[in-house]
C-alpha cells in the first residue's frame, strides 16, 4: 500500500465568529513525514485553523483533509491516529497529572505504558500532584507527554512549549525529533522562532486568517533581502541608484563601512558595485526568521516593493543610528552571517 | 473610614505611611465600587426581583383574601404540620392579616432567596476571583490582606440593606390593612439580617475550600440546613426553628408582636462568622484552600478509563453533597411524623379536612408536600449536574478530551448518564432519609418501602429537566441559564402555590406539577411514563445539537 504524501489539505478555509473573520480563505499544505511550522501573530487563526482540523469547530466555507478524511465527518475515526497539544491546557482540578495523561492517551486508543513513564522522567514530571496544582509549564508537560506517549501518526502542536523552561525545551526539540525520525508528520504552531528553525522542514506564515508565505526556510529567505555589510577603500557612492538596494547607510567617522539591504534578485549587481570601491571585509547574512515574521506581523498588507521588507526590526534600525561605531565593531569580531541569524533568534526569545 | 483614607492609594502614593491595619485594608473602597459595577444588573435583577414578589404577594393577598372570614379560613388551611412546615410558626394565624400573612409566608420562602443572592455574591467576589487567578493578579497592586472579603462583605450588605430598605418603604406605603410602618421597617430589617447573616457564612466556607463550587455548595448546605430546622421546628414543637437563622427572622412576629430582639441573634452570628471568616483567612495562602491538596495517584485506576467512570469522578462531590443533603432533609422530616400523628388525635377539626383531602391522611398529605420539597431538590441537582459538561467545555478542559477518540456523543452522554442516574439516586436518598426516620418515630414500618417509592416517582420529572437543560445545551449554549426556570417556577408553584391556592394550570406547566402526589393521591403511571419518554427525545434533541455545533473554545 503506497503511504499518502499529504497529511493535511487545506484550501480556502473561512471561518467567522459573529462579525470576527477569523479564516479568511486559508491554504495550508503539510505533507506526510514533514515538521511543519505554523507561524503568525496572536489571533492570526492558528489555533482557529487547528481546531477546524480537529473537527472542533466547522468551517463556514473551504475544504479540509486530514489523514485522507474530512475532520468534521470523521473526526472520531480521525482522532485515534492524531494527538492533539493546546497551547493553554486546563486540567481536572482533582486529577492528577498521571490520571490526566492515562485518561488522555487511553482514549485516544492506547497507552505505551514505558514510553509514558519514560517521557514522565525525561520532562521531569511528578504525576501524583493535583491538577490544580500544576503550575503553567507543567500543564504544558502533562498534555505533551500524553501526546507522545500514544502512538499518532499525525501530531498537531499549538504552542505547545509555552511556559516550558529551557531545559524543557531542549528535551521537548528531542522528542520532536524523534518524532520525526520515526516518520510522524507534526504541526507544529509556534511563536519560538529559533525551535522552529531547528525542528521544521516547511514553515507557513498566516496573517489575518490566510496564509500569506509558504516553503522552506530556505525557499522564504530566497525571497527577503539579504543584509550586506561592506568595508572598503574609499566610500561607496552610487549604491541607492542601483535597482533592489534598500535601507543604504555609511557609517564609521570615515564613511568607509556601509550597510544595506538587496533583494535576491540584485544581490549581483550590488557586490559587484563595491568591488569598485575595494572591499576590505564583507559580511553578508540572509534574512533570520525574525525578520521573514516581521515583514508578515506589521499591520501594513505584505509588498516587495514598498520598503517594508527592508525593515529588520526597529531596534535594530535604531542601534545603526545611534551607536554607529559600536555596531561596527561588532561586526568586524567576523561573526559569520547565518550564526548571526541564530544569535538574533536567540535573543528574540 | 480606614478603608476610604487608603482606597486612593493603588493610584495615588503608594509609599504613604498607614497602620498595618489600615494596609490591611487597602483598596477596600476600590474594589467595593469594582464590585458593584460588575454587579450592577445582575444585583439590581435580584433586588427588583424580590421586591416586586414581596409587593406582589402582599397584593395577590389582598386580592385573594379579601374577607375577614376568607382570611380565617387561610389561617385554619395552613395550621397543619404540612403547612406550618411550608410556611411559618403557628403564632402568626391567631390573627391571620396581611401582615401576619406576609410574615409568616414570605420570610421563609423569600428569605431562601435572599440568602441565595448573598452567598453567590459574596463567594463572586472572593473565592472566585482567587481561583481564576485574578485576586492575585489585584493583590499585588496596593491591596491590603483583608480587602478582598472586606470588599465582598460590604457589597453584599449594601446589597441587603438596600434591599430591605426598600422592601420597608415599598411595604409601608402600601397602606394594606395591618401592614403598618413600624411592622415593615422590622419585615425590611428581617430580608437584611437573614442576607447579611448567609454572607458572613458564606465568607466562612470560602476560607474553607479552594473551589467557589465547593464554598458556595457548603454555605447553600447550610441555607438547606437552616431551611429545614424552621421547617421541621414549626411543624413540630419549635424548638429546632431556634437553631436556624430563617427561623429568628420569622420570631420576630414581624406586624403581629413586632419584636426586634430575635435579629440580635442574627447580627451576633453574623459578627461571630465573619470574625471567624477574617482569622481562618490569615492561615491560608491565597488561592489555597485551608488543607493543604494531598497529592494522589500517580497513575489511573481503570473505572477512571471509562468515560462514564471518568464523569462519575467529575460528579462525585456534587452528588455526595446533595445526596447527604437529601438524606438529611428527609430524616428531618421523617423525624416529625410522629408528632404530625398525634396532632390528627389531639384536633378534631381534622376529621374535616380528612375529607376535604379526598381521603388522605394528614400524615399522607404532610408527606405529599415534602416530596415536592425533595422532587425540586433533585430538579435543582439535575440543572446543575446537566449542565456541569457545559462548564466543563467553557474551562477548556473538554477540548483536549473531544480531540482524541473519544466522541462528542459518548462525552455527553456519560455526563447525562450519571446526571439521569444521579437525580434518581438524590432521590432516592431524600425518600429513604425521610421513610426511615418515619418509621423510626412511628414504628410503622411499611413507611420505607412506601415515602421511598413516593419520591422516586418524581425521577421522571427530575429527567425532563435534565433533559430541557441538554437541550439548551446543545442548541443555545448562552441560553442555558434558562434551566434554572424549571426548578425555580416548581419551587414557586409547589411553596407559593399550596399556600395561596394557585389554579392548577399554573401548577401544570411544572413538570414536577404531573407527578402523582404520592402517597396522599393515587399512583398514576401515564404522566410518568409519558415524562419518561420526553425526557428521553429532549436528551436525544440535545445530543443531536450538541453533534452539530462548534466547540466553545477559549
Amino acid at each position: 500500500m503506497m503511504k499518502a504524501t499529504t497529511a493535511i489539505s487545506v484550501s480556502g478555509l473561512t471561518k467567522s465568529f459573529g462579525q470576527t473573520r477569523a479564516l479568511d480563505g486559508l491554504d495550508l499544505r503539510v505533507g506526510t513525514g514533514e515538521v511543519h511550522g505554523f507561524l503568525g501573530p496572536n489571533g492570526a487563526g492558528k489555533s482557529t485553523t487547528i481546531r477546524v482540523l480537529l473537527g472542533l469547530l466547522r468551517s463556514d466555507r473551504g475544504a479540509a483533509s486530514v489523514l485522507g478524511a474530512d475532520p468534521w465527518q470523521d473526526a472520531v475515526a480521525l482522532h485515534r491516529r492524531l494527538a492533539y497539544v493546546p497551547g493553554d491546557v486546563e486540567l481536572w482540578p482533582n486529577l492528577t497529572g498521571g490520571e490526566a495523561i492515562d485518561l488522555l492517551a487511553k482514549l485516544r486508543g492506547g497507552l505505551d505504558r514505558r514510553r509514558r513513564d519514560e517521557l514522565i522522567e525525561r520532562f521531569a514530571l511528578d504525576p501524583a500532584k493535583k491538577g490544580r496544582t500544576y503550575s503553567k509549564g507543567n500543564r504544558q508537560k502533562v498534555a505533551i507527554v500524553a501526546a507522545l506517549a500514544s502512538d499518532a501518526e499525525l501530531l498537531l502542536l499549538d504552542e505547545p512549549t509555552a511556559g516550558l523552561d529551557p531545559l524543557m525545551e531542549v528535551v521537548f526539540q528531542d522528542v520532536i525529533g524523534e518524532a520525526r525520525a520515526a516518520g510522524k508528520t507534526v504541526l507544529l504552531s509556534s511563536h519560538i522562532l529559533a525551535q522552529v528553525e531547528k525542528l521544521c522542514d516547511r514553515v507557513s506564515i498566516v496573517r489575518l486568517g490566510q496564509v500569506v508565505q509558504s516553503g522552506t526556510l530556505r525557499e522564504l529567505r530566497h525571497l527577503t533581502r539579504t543584509t550586506v555589510e561592506a568595508e572598503t577603500a574609499s566610500p561607496v557612492t552610487g549604491l541607492d541608484t542601483l535597482d533592489g538596494v534598500h535601507d543604504v547607510r555609511v557609517e564609521g567617522e570615515d564613511g568607509l563601512r556601509v550597510r544595506f539591504a538587496v533583494d535576491g534578485p540584485h544581490l549581483d549587481a550590488a557586490v559587484r558595485r563595491l568591488t569598485d570601491f575595494g572591499v576590505r571585509g564583507l559580511t553578508s547574512h540572509p534574512p533570520t526568521l525574525e525578520e521573514l515574521m516581521l515583514r508578515h506581523y506589521g499591520d501594513a498588507p505584505p509588498s516587495t516593493t514598498d520598503g517594508v521588507g527592508g525593515t529588520p526590526g526597529p531596534a535594530r534600525k535604531a542601534s545603526g543610528g545611534t551607536d554607529g561605531p559600536q555596531d561596527a565593531s561588532h561586526d568586524t569580531t567576523g561573526t559569520t552571517g547565518t550564526d548571526r541569524g541564530d544569535d538574533t533568534l536567540g535573543a528574540s526569545r | 473610614m480606614t478603608a476610604a483614607a487608603t482606597a486612593k492609594a493603588p493610584a495615588g502614593a503608594p509609599g504613604r505611611t498607614t497602620g498595618p491595619r489600615a494596609d490591611a485594608l487597602a483598596g477596600t473602597a476600590v474594589l467595593v465600587r469594582f464590585n458593584l459595577r460588575r454587579d450592577r444588573v445582575r444585583t439590581s435583577v435580584w433586588i427588583a426581583a424580590l421586591l416586586l414578589g414581596t409587593l406582589g404577594t402582599l397584593s395577590s393577598l389582598q386580592s385573594s383574601y379579601d374577607t375577614a372570614a376568607k382570611r380565617a379560613s387561610a389561617a385554619d388551611s395552613l395550621d397543619s404540620p404540612a403547612g406550618l412546615a411550608l410556611s411559618g410558626p403557628a403564632h402568626y394565624l391567631n390573627d391571620y392579616t396581611y401582615g401576619a400573612m406576609l410574615g409568616h409566608q414570605l420570610i421563609s420562602f423569600l428569605g431562601v432567596l435572599i440568602a441565595l443572592m448573598s452567598v453567590l455574591m459574596v463567594t463572586r467576589h472572593t473565592r472566585t476571583e482567587e481561583e481564576t487567578g485574578r485576586a492575585e493578579l489585584l493583590r499585588a497592586t496596593v491591596v491590603g490582606r483583608h480587602a478582598h472579603l472586606t470588599a465582598a462583605l460590604l457589597t453584599a450588605g449594601l446589597a441587603n440593606l438596600v434591599l430591605g430598605l426598600l422592601t420597608a418603604l415599598g411595604l409601608g406605603a402600601s397602606g394594606a390593612a395591618g401592614v403598618g410602618w413600624h411592622g415593615s421597617l422590622l419585615f425590611g430589617a428581617v430580608y437584611a439580617a437573614t442576607g447579611i447573616v448567609f454572607a458572613a457564612i458564606a465568607a466562612v466556607t470560602v476560607q474553607f475550600s479552594q473551589y467557589s463550587r465547593g464554598a458556595s455548595g457548603m454555605a447553600l448546605a447550610a441555607l438547606g440546613a437552616a431551611f429545614a430546622l424552621r421547617a421541621v421546628g414549626d411543624a413540630g414543637s419549635g424548638a429546632l426553628s431556634w437553631l436556624s437563622p430563617i427561623g429568628w427572622g420569622q420570631r420576630t412576629y414581624v406586624y403581629v408582636d413586632n419584636r426586634w430582639w430575635p435579629l440580635l441573634l442574627s447580627c451576633a452570628l453574623a459578627a461571630a462568622a465573619t470574625a471567624l471568616a477574617y482569622a481562618l483567612s490569615v492561615r491560608r495562602d491565597v488561592g489555597a484552600g485551608l488543607r493543604a491538596t494531598r497529592p494522589g495517584s500517580p497513575v489511573a485506576s481503570a473505572g477512571l478509563l471509562q468515560p462514564v467512570g471518568f464523569a462519575l469522578r467529575l460528579h462525585l462531590g456534587m452528588l455526595i453533597g446533595f445526596g447527604t443533603g437529601l438524606l438529611l432533609l428527609g430524616a428531618m422530616y421523617g423525624s416529625v411524623l410522629s408528632e404530625v400523628e398525634k396532632m390528627i388525635e389531639d384536633v378534631a377539626e381534622v376529621q374535616e379536612s380528612l375529607e376535604e383531602l379526598g381521603g388522605a391522611s394528614i400524615t399522607e398529605s404532610f408527606a405529599s408536600s415534602v416530596m415536592t420539597l425533595l422532587g425540586v431538590v433533585a430538579a435543582l441537582y439535575a440543572v446543575l449536574a446537566a449542565l456541569r459538561p457545559q462548564s466543563e467545555e467553557t474551562a477548556g478542559r473538554a477540548e483536549p478530551l473531544l480531540a482524541t477518540g473519544l466522541s462528542r456523543d459518548r462525552w455527553l452522554g456519560s455526563h447525562l448518564t450519571v446526571a439521569l442516574a444521579g437525580g434518581l439516586g438524590v432521590l432516592l436518598l431524600g425518600g429513604l432519609g425521610f421513610g426511615l426516620a418515619g418509621a423510626a418515630t412511628t414504628g410503622d414500618g411499611e413507611l420505607v418501602v412506601e415515602l421511598t417509592g413516593a419520591a422516586m416517582a418524581y425521577a421522571p420529572a427530575v429527567w425532563f429537566v435534565v433533559g430541557v437543560a441538554v437541550v439548551l445545551y446543545g442548541w443555545l449554549p448562552r441560553a442555558t441559564v434558562l434551566s434554572w426556570v424549571l426548578p425555580g417556577y416548581a419551587f414557586v408553584v409547589g411553596y407559593l402555590g399550596q399556600l395561596l391556592g394557585f389554579a392548577d394550570w399554573l401548577r401544570d406547566l411544572s413538570p414536577l406539577g404531573h407527578v402523582p402526589m404520592l402517597p396522599a393521591a393515587e399512583l398514576e403511571w401515564t404522566p410518568l411514563v409519558v415524562l419518561t419518554l420526553l425526557a428521553g427525545a429532549l436528551v436525544a434533541c440535545g445530543l443531536a445539537g450538541f453533534r452539530r455545533r462548534d466547540l466553545e473554545t477559549k
